[in-house]
């Protein structure tokens, strides 16, 4: 009996010790920058092969009414925190402007009326979060290839980054996408949702729609609207708020 | 060949160029073994990231939407697991304290062991292709060289009621084939090597596909297959589920099997056909 209890628990220590051992070695794998830069040819392969398996005006699928979700859940920041933000909010956006600048010829600042009465594209697509959740929703906007081309974009522009209202962490939310993107039919600057004005929980006054990619792309409380040759100098230079702080990939389309 | 006879004749039967139990003989070719290589690694390594990154989202759904406030038909929860009406309790085994949150899976099952889910990610789509492509390079291999034709395709007999009885008689007993008779795949061993191929493999690959916003853009017959994106993830789960199974039960037969013999044969090739009993 003694002999048994002993054994039993020198095998449960020896599975402790084995799985601690084997926890540490594989953390100790991730955090390797060698490792890292293997996993990162991976994402270049499959960023890479996504853009060849889909032709650059394949459409996101779009859905009938009566496939929305019924009630499509907020995430990120709900409400932005700072007074700028809820001096816009108190006198329903009528001093904000949509400002446009960086490599373009004509930089614009263009009021929400402004933004309302432009040619508009109506879509229902999916939401995808990185987390893994899905919800389906109807987003009316501006089309961003229509405003690039308005604002005259450079030759040397490579990027359109998106400045946004909301802060965490003290940083305010950054994000950008490539031209292909940008210039995608179905990628709009969204001021309504489900057919009423966009909601604050859901990035009021206008928002990116990327529908290609996933959530963390698709920017709320968009400000401004910058074209850039490298994303080097933005942020912490990988392009996006979540890139920079933990890592997620810049190129979301998987 | 000689047709497939009963598996316990009396005498050791030889083979068609006289094999019998105690002989070496040559079992898995070159491409096969490369592939098992591969595989081995990157199986695990799909399965422990995808644990993690599904702790981000700990419920399944059907259908074109899922999201926290829609009807799941899986949620790891606390302590417990949810599959439609039935909780399981689960202290200390899912839903488990780890790093200051709670997680589906617990850190000895994840890539990485903390909540990560960016790196998990990146280990997960890296490996992918190297579960994919030596996949779809061995599938057109096996029917090129005929190994699926001729190895896997169960015969007609071999599919019959009486016969799969009998063979999962002997595997409870755990009777295995001896002599030239274990030169071949009994139809247990067929049916789980084609599920493998031809089901859980194609099912987590395309259903993975499906889960990418870009994929079904450019390939939007893939939510049509399954039914849409919530679906499709559900699916990934059960069939990543299903070859973790495969590959617990693939393990034990390995042990119970002779592993020293079983594990050379997988490296070199070479296999020692089993003795039949009394010889």
């Amino acid at each position: 009996m003694s002999i048994r209890l002993s054994r039993r628990t020198l095998i449960g220590s020896l599975g402790t010790g084995a799985g601690g051992l084997l926890l540490a070695g594989c953390d100790k794998i991730n955090a390797s920058p060698t490792v890292q830069t293997l996993l990162g040819v991976g994402e270049k392969a499959t960023f890479a092969a996504q853009r060849v398996v889909a032709d650059r005006a394949a459409l996101a699928p779009e859905y009938a009414a009566s496939q929305m979700s019924p009630f499509f859940r907020t995430n990120g920041v709900s409400m932005p925190s700072t007074n700028a933000y809820a001096a816009h909010l108190a006198s329903n956006f009528a001093d904000w402007r949509l400002a446009v600048d960086g490599l373009v010829a004509n930089p614009l600042a263009l009021s929400l009326d402004q933004i309302r009465a432009a040619p508009r594209r109506t879509q229902i697509t999916r939401h995808d979060c990185v987390e893994g959740w899905s919800a389906i929703g109807q987003w009316t906007g501006l089309p961003l290839g229509m405003l690039l081309k308005q604002a005259g974009l450079k030759s040397s522009a490579r990027y359109i980054v998106f400045h946004c209202a909301d802060e965490s962490r003290g940083v305010p939310y950054y994000e950008s996408i490539d031209l292909i993107d940008a210039f995608h039919p179905q990628t709009i600057l969204a001021w309504a949702m489900n057919g009423q004005p966009l909601a604050v929980g859901h990035g009021a006054p206008l928002r990116l729609r990327v529908e290609r990619q996933l959530g963390y792309k698709q920017a709320k409380y968009v400000m401004r609207i910058e074209a850039v040759a490298s994303l080097a100098g933005i942020g912490g230079g990988k392009g996006g708020y979540w890139e920079d702080v933990v890592g997620y990939q810049w190129y979301a389309g998987i | 060949m000689t047709q497939d006879e009963d598996a316990t004749p009396p005498a050791a039967p030889a083979d068609a160029d006289g094999a019998r139990g105690g002989d070496i003989v040559a079992r898995h070719r070159l491409v096969t073994r490369l592939w098992h290589g591969t595989n081995a690694f990157s199986v695990f390594v799909m399965l422990m990231s995808g644990l993690m990154i599904f702790n981000a989202h700990p419920h399944l759904y059907w259908g074109q939407y899922g999201a926290n406030f829609d009807h799941s038909w899986l949620d790891i929860l606390p302590g417990r697991v949810r599959v439609g009406p039935w909780t399981i309790p689960t202290p200390g085994v899912l839903g488990v304290q780890a790093g200051g949150r709670i997680v589906a899976f617990p850190p000895l099952v994840t890539i990485p062991s903390h909540y990560d889910l960016a790196s998990a990610r990146q280990w997960h789509f890296a490996f992918a292709w190297l579960l994919v492509v030596p996949g779809l390079l061995f599938g057109a291999w096996g029917f090129a060289a005929r190994h699926f034709q001729r190895d896997l395709a169960p015969s007609a007999a071999e599919l019959k009621p009486a016969h799969l009885l009998h063979d999962i008689g002997r595997h409870v007993r755990l009777r295995f084939p001896t002599g030239a008779a274990a030169r071949r795949y009994n139809i247990l061993q067929k049916l789980a090597y084609l599920t493998v191929l031809f089901v859980l493999l194609p099912g987590v690959a395309l259903t993975g596909l499906t889960m990418s916003p870009a994929m079904d853009a450019a390939w939007p017959w893939l939510l049509h297959l399954f039914g849409g994106r919530p679906s499709a993830r559900s699916i990934h789960f059960l069939c990543a589920f299903g070859l973790a199974l495969f590959i617990l039960v693939h393990l034990v037969m390995v042990v119970l099997a002779g592993p020293i013999n079983e594990i050379r044969s997988m490296i070199t090739g070479r296999y020692r056909l089993p003795k039949e009993k009394g010889e």
